[in-house]
């Protein structure tokens, strides 16, 4: 059964729940790494788009509950624009691609800090409920240009990051043909261009939202693990 | 008891064995190769398991910087990676090195949160045989083992058969073996692995609530070599079953 928040109004209707993330598309959160990228255990800066999963676990609703582990007791609030696939896309040119969305949505892809990108860390970004999807999947008709949409996080109502999508290296339609040329997307499948560098950090009890200007604003909150428990 | 879903006829059907290949659900007895073989369940959240043989660990220990005792390597793989028993896999022209990799698949049973070692097997619903190809060419050192290595169309293979649990007295008591063109080239033992069944389920539902379909894909012991076009790949565990895939080139993708 497809959670009730996966469905939307428009073409596809809803989400496959098939979610990926792209580390590091963000030209800044390269830079910020120096030298490092030349040296063990990476030896070299990436050249393929380094994906990651967000399984079917993390998905939430715009407005959820974040659950934060007591371990470190904060988590990251990556804020990206998704990428939401209308047909199914393989090996697409850069110039058609975005033909291929059916629209864009925001994401708050959540995870436990970390400093390291050698192995998946997927503790630390697959954990329970720590990718909201919402509040609407915005048809790619009303986006002229998703590279420069302006986005805004804030924490308790503070505003703690602005930024655009002007600094990714790769675009949008540059990012779907280098991952299309070796696994195909389907309808329905959310495909995060990449988080903007500085993504800031929440505790629990804290408010989360992150603005995409012409797609909404998506809401959370913060919790202490034990207090979800059941 | 085994079961498969298998496409035969314009419909997809379940199918048990039969002396003469496998019987679908509404009493049609097949030859195995007069149907499609689909991934034996429907399959959730696919969780694999790198450098969980410890003689795998062995084999690739000077690319390495990690060491047996270090918590699970885990990765995940989306849907697009699937395919079925008798399928095929494109093996790349430019690629120099791509390899099988024959692994114990754990098929969740039941959602699974938080649950101890002790109490983990009871959350399996069954087995079935996992050839999970990789291209080393593309590694880099970036959430590795990265995508364009281990998520590309039609990589994994599952199948031929979901074997219940409860036919498999002990998952850590299995030989499993590849063959290439007939030829045996990877042997091991479930035996082997650095981290048990038990202990990956613990570890992983205390971070992520495990569905009934979500599958663990356990490693993969030594013995991992090229693969060529035209190579028939055979991984086999024995009382799992016997998954056979073929390698086709470039040109069968209009590349």
């Amino acid at each position: 059964m497809t959670p009730f928040f996966l469905g939307f109004d428009v073409p596809p209707y809803r989400l496959s729940g098939v979610v990926y993330g792209t580390l590091l598309n963000d030209a800044a959160a390269l830079a910020a790494l120096g030298d490092a990228v030349h040296q063990a255990p990476y030896k070299a800066p990436p050249t393929a788009p380094v994906l990651y999963l967000k399984p079917r676990n993390t998905l939430a609703a715009a407005g959820a509950a974040v659950a934060v582990p007591e371990e470190g007791g904060e988590l990251e609030i990556g804020a990206a624009l998704g990428l939401v696939v209308g047909r199914t896309a393989c090996r697409v040119a850069e110039a058609q691609a975005l033909e291929y969305l059916a629209g864009y949505v925001v994401v708050a892809d959540l995870s436990v800090p970390h400093t390291s990108f050698y192995r998946p860390s997927v503790r630390l970004k697959a954990r329970d409920g720590s990718c909201l999807v919402g509040p609407q999947v915005v048809p790619r008709s009303t986006v002229a240009n998703p590279d420069v949409l302006a986005i805004e996080v804030t924490v308790d109502g503070r505003v703690v990051q602005r930024a655009d999508m002007s600094g990714m290296r790769r675009s949008t339609a540059k990012l779907l043909a280098d991952v299309s040329e070796f696994m195909t997307l389907r309808p329905g499948d959310v495909l995060m261009l990449g988080v903007p560098h500085g993504a800031p950090r929440a505790r629990a009890g804290q408010r989360f939202s992150i603005e995409i200007a012409g797609l909404g604003r998506l809401d959370g909150t913060l919790v202490a693990e034990r207090e979800l428990a059941s | 008891m085994k079961t498969a879903r298998v496409a035969y006829g314009g419909a997809l059907h379940d199918a048990v064995p039969h002396p003469q290949g496998l019987q679908l659900e509404d009493g049609r007895v097949l030859a195995e190769d007069a149907v499609v073989w689909l991934p034996p369940f429907e399959v959730g959240t696919v969780i694999a398991l790198g450098l969980n043989y410890a003689d795998h660990v062995k084999e690739l220990a000077k690319e390495l910087t990690v060491t047996t005792k270090d918590e699970p390597l885990v990765f995940l793989k989306g849907p697009g990676a699937l395919i079925g028993h008798r399928g095929f896999t494109r093996r790349l022209k430019d690629a120099a090195l791509m390899h099988y990799e024959c692994e114990l698949a754990v098929v969740i049973g039941r959602t699974s949160r938080r649950v101890k070692a002790a109490d983990a097997m009871a959350h399996v619903a069954g087995y079935t045989v996992c050839n999970d190809y990789a291209i080393r060419d593309y590694l880099e050192n970036w959430y590795r083992p990265n995508l364009r290595v281990k998520n590309r169309d039609g990589g994994t293979v599952l199948g031929p058969w979901f074997v219940d649990a409860a036919d498999v007295p002990d998952p850590h008591d299995l030989a499993l073996r590849t063959l290439v063109n007939g030829k045996v080239v990877q042997q091991g033992h479930t035996g082997n692995m650095i981290h048990s069944i038990p202990a990956l389920i613990e570890y992983l539902s205390a971070f992520m609530t495990l569905q009934a379909g979500d599958v663990i894909l356990t490693g993969t012991p030594d013995g991992v070599v090229n693969v060529n076009v035209g190579d028939e790949v055979v991984t086999e565990i024995d009382g799992i079953g016997r998954l056979v895939n073929t390698l086709v080139g470039d040109e069968t993708f209009g590349r």
